[in-house]
C-alpha cells in the first residue's frame, strides 16, 4: 500500500478535480492524460485483466477535440476526462457485449444517453469494463471472457458484477468509471476495491442505452477516487431523458458545490439488522469505527435502528430480479444481434441460440425467473415478492422520517479468493445481502472506503432519501476528508 | 421445496433454451437449494399488503404521438446474422415436411 502523490508524473492517478485545474490552467493537456492512463493500462492489465476493449485510437482523437475545445474556453466539467464505460452500456460503433457470448459481434447502431453526456462534454472514453455476464454476479467471474483480478491481492476477486469498472477504477487505468448497480453491482465491488462508488435514486439517471437486466431496479452510477470526483459525475450523467420514460424531471443540483465537510446535527440511523451473525466480525468493527469517526465530526448517530423486513429482502429479490430478467432476455433469439445458430425450424434455432449463447449463471436466472412467474407459481413467489416490496419500501420511508442518512456495512466481509464462490450460487447472492434492499426500496447509496481489514479495503454504505443524493454524498465527503482510505493506492 | 427433472425440462422449454442431461440434474440441484431459501417468505404475513410493482413513484408517462427521427433500416439491421432487403429473416416458424 502506498499514499497517493499528487504529481503530475503519475497522471493517473490524478482525481478529477486535481486534473481539471492542471487542464483548465494550460499545464496538462487531456492527449497527456490520456496516454498516461493508456500506458497504465498497458502496464497493469497482464495482471488485473479489467477490461474487454480498448479504444486506443479512438480515444487519443477524443483526447485531441478535448484539447481544442479546452483551449477555445469551451470547458465542462469532465471535459478531456478519460474514462472506462462497463461494457453494460451501449456505446455506438464500439462492440458491446455484456460480458456474454450471446453479444460477442454486437456494435450498436447508438449510444446509451449517459454515454452521450459524456462525450457531448469532449470527456475521452478509453475503453469498456469486464463483468459477469449481463451484469448477474457478485464476483465478475461469470464474465464469458475471463476473470478479473483485485488490484489490492490478485488471489482475490474484485467483486461484481461491475467488478472491471471497480478494477480498472484502483488500478488507475482510468480518472472515473462507470458501472450499472442491480442489487449492488456498484457499490459492493467499490468496497471490495477501495474506491467510491455511487447507486442513484432509481429515474435519477437516463437508463436509455443501458443493457436491460431488471428494469425496475436498474441504475446507471460513477466509481471514483474520491467523493468530490463522485459528485462531478453525478451532476454530469443525471437528470431527465426523454427516451427513458421512468427518469425523473427532478432538478439536478450542483452536488460538488454542496460539500461543505460539515455533518454537524446530520441524523444518522444504524439498522441493526445490518450487523448479523456470520459478518466478518473486523469488518463489522471497522463500520463501527467509521460511523463513531462521523460521530465525532458531530454527527448525531442512533445506533439501535430497526428495519424489520430486511431479512426478507434477500428472497424477494431474487425473484423480482431473475422474472424481469426473463423477460428482458427473451430478446435474445438469434434474430437480431448477431449471434446464431440455425436449426430445422424456430423454436430449435431459438433453444439452441440461447443454450449455448448464455452462460451458466445467466440461464439459472432466466429459468428461476421464468419458474416464478409461470401458471400456479405466480402468487407464490412473484406477488409475494412485490408485496415485500412494499413493506421494505414503507420501512425505509419511515426510517426516513426520521434520519437524514442510514449507515450500514456495504458488504459483510472484505473481498474473496477467486473461486470460493463459484459452485455455490446462495453464497454468492449472499455477498449481496446489504445493498440490495436499496434497489428494493428504489433510493440511492454511496460506498466510500473504510477499514483496511487484512490488508482489504472495506466499504461504508450510506444510505439516503430518494432524490437526496446530496445529503450522502456531504456525509461521505465529511467522513472521507477526516479519513486517509481514499489517499491509498494498491501497490501494483 | 424439490423439483423435479420434468419440471425443470419444462421451465427450460418455456424460457427456450436447449439443455443437456448434465444441465437438467445440476438446474434441478441448483434451483431446488434457491427455492428453499424462497420459503422464508411464507412466515411473513402479507394478507393486508399491496404489490409494489415499482420502486418508482411515477404514474404512467405519455408523451406526444409525433414522428421524430430514428435509425436508418442499415443501421436497424447491422447486427442481423440473416436479412433480407430491409428485413431480418427468422427462421421457419412452421414445420413444412
Amino acid at each position: 500500500m502506498k499514499i497517493r502523490q499528487n504529481m503530475t508524473d503519475s497522471l493517473h492517478a490524478l482525481t478529477i478535480h486535481e486534473a481539471r485545474s492542471l487542464l483548465d490552467s494550460g499545464k496538462v493537456t487531456s492527449r497527456e492524460l490520456t496516454e498516461a492512463c493508456l500506458s497504465r493500462i498497458d502496464a497493469t492489465e497482464p495482471q488485473i485483466q479489467a477490461l474487454l476493449t480498448t479504444c486506443r485510437e479512438e480515444a487519443m482523437a477524443s483526447a485531441a477535440e478535448a484539447d481544442v475545445a479546452i483551449a477555445a474556453g469551451n470547458v465542462a466539467p469532465l471535459t478531456g476526462i478519460p474514462f472506462i464505460s462497463k461494457d453494460v452500456l451501449c456505446t455506438r460503433g464500439v462492440r458491446t457485449t455484456c460480458g456474454s457470448k450471446i453479444l460477442e459481434s454486437f456494435v450498436p447502431p447508438y449510444s446509451a444517453t449517459v454515454i452521450e453526456r459524456l462525450t457531448d462534454q469532449h470527456a475521452v472514453m478509453l475503453g469498456k469494463a469486464n463483468m459477469d455476464e449481463f451484469a448477474m454476479g457478485s464476483s465478475t467471474e461469470h464474465s464469458a471472457y475471463h476473470p478479473t483480478r483485485n488490484p489490492w491481492d490478485t488471489s482475490r476477486v474484485p467483486g461484481g458484477s461491475s467488478g472491471g469498472s471497480a478494477a480498472a477504477m484502483a488500478a488507475g487505468e482510468a480518472l472515473f468509471t462507470l458501472g450499472s448497480d442491480t442489487g449492488g453491482s456498484i457499490r459492493q465491488p467499490a468496497g471490495f476495491c477501495g474506491v467510491v462508488g455511487m447507486k442513484p435514486t432509481y429515474g435519477r439517471v437516463s437508463r436509455y442505452g443501458l443493457v436491460a437486466f431488471a428494469s425496475s431496479l436498474d441504475q446507471v452510477g460513477p466509481f471514483t477516487r474520491d467523493v468530490e470526483d463522485c459528485a462531478m459525475v453525478m451532476s454530469s450523467i443525471s437528470g431527465y431523458c426523454p427516451r427513458d420514460s421512468t427518469s425523473s424531471k427532478i432538478d439536478v443540483p450542483d452536488y460538488r458545490a454542496l460539500l461543505d465537510g460539515n455533518v454537524r446535527g446530520l441524523k444518522v440511523g444504524v439498522p441493526r439488522e445490518y450487523f448479523i451473525e456470520g459478518m466478518d466480525p473486523e469488518v463489522r468493527s471497522s463500520i463501527e469505527d467509521a460511523i463513531r469517526t462521523m460521530e465525532s465530526l458531530g454527527a448525531q448517530v442512533d445506533w439501535d435502528v430497526s428495519l424489520p423486513s430486511t431479512g426478507y429482502a434477500l428472497a424477494a429479490y431474487y425473484i423480482i430480479a431473475p422474472s424481469e430478467a426473463s423477460a428482458n432476455l427473451a430478446r435474445y433469439d438469434g434474430v437480431k444481434y448477431g449471434y446464431s445458430i440455425a436449426e430445422r425450424n424456430a423454436e430449435e434455432s431459438i433453444g439452441a441460440t440461447r443454450g449455448s449463447g448464455f452462460g451458466q449463471e445467466v440461464k439459472r436466472r432466466i429459468m428461476l425467473g421464468t419458474y416464478a412467474l409461470s401458471a400456479g407459481y405466480y402468487d407464490a413467489y412473484y406477488l409475494k415478492a412485490q408485496k415485500v416490496r412494499h413493506l421494505i419500501r414503507r420501512e425505509f420511508d419511515e426510517a426516513f422520517a426520521k434520519y437524514d442518512v442510514l449507515a450500514t456495512p456495504t458488504s459483510p466481509t472484505v473481498a474473496f479468493e477467486l473461486g470460493a464462490k463459484l459452485d455455490d450460487p446462495m453464497q454468492m447472492y449472499l455477498s449481496d445481502v446489504f445493498t440490495l434492499p436499496v434497489n428494493i426500496a428504489g433510493i440511492p447509496a454511496v460506498s466510500v472506503p473504510c477499514g483496511p481489514v487484512a490488508n482489504m479495503p472495506v466499504g461504508l454504505q450510506l444510505m439516503g432519501k430518494r432524490f437526496d443524493e446530496a445529503t450522502i454524498l456531504r456525509a461521505a465527503y465529511a467522513y472521507e476528508q477526516a479519513t486517509e482510505w481514499h489517499l491509498r493506492l494498491p501497490q501494483l | 421445496m424439490s423439483l423435479t427433472q420434468e419440471e425443470v425440462r419444462h421451465i427450460a422449454w418455456l424460457a427456450r433454451l436447449a439443455v443437456t442431461d448434465e444441465d437438467v440434474e445440476r438446474f434441478r440441484v441448483d434451483l431446488s437449494g434457491i427455492l428453499e431459501h424462497f420459503t422464508v417468505l411464507q412466515q411473513l404475513d402479507t394478507d393486508d399488503v399491496p404489490a409494489a410493482a415499482h420502486a418508482s413513484l411515477l404514474t404512467t408517462v405519455v408523451r406526444e404521438d409525433v414522428p421524430r427521427e430514428s435509425l436508418s433500416d442499415a443501421e436497424v439491421l447491422s447486427n442481423a446474422p440473416r436479412e433480407e432487403g430491409s428485413l431480418f429473416r427468422v427462421p421457419p416458424i412452421l414445420d413444412l415436411e
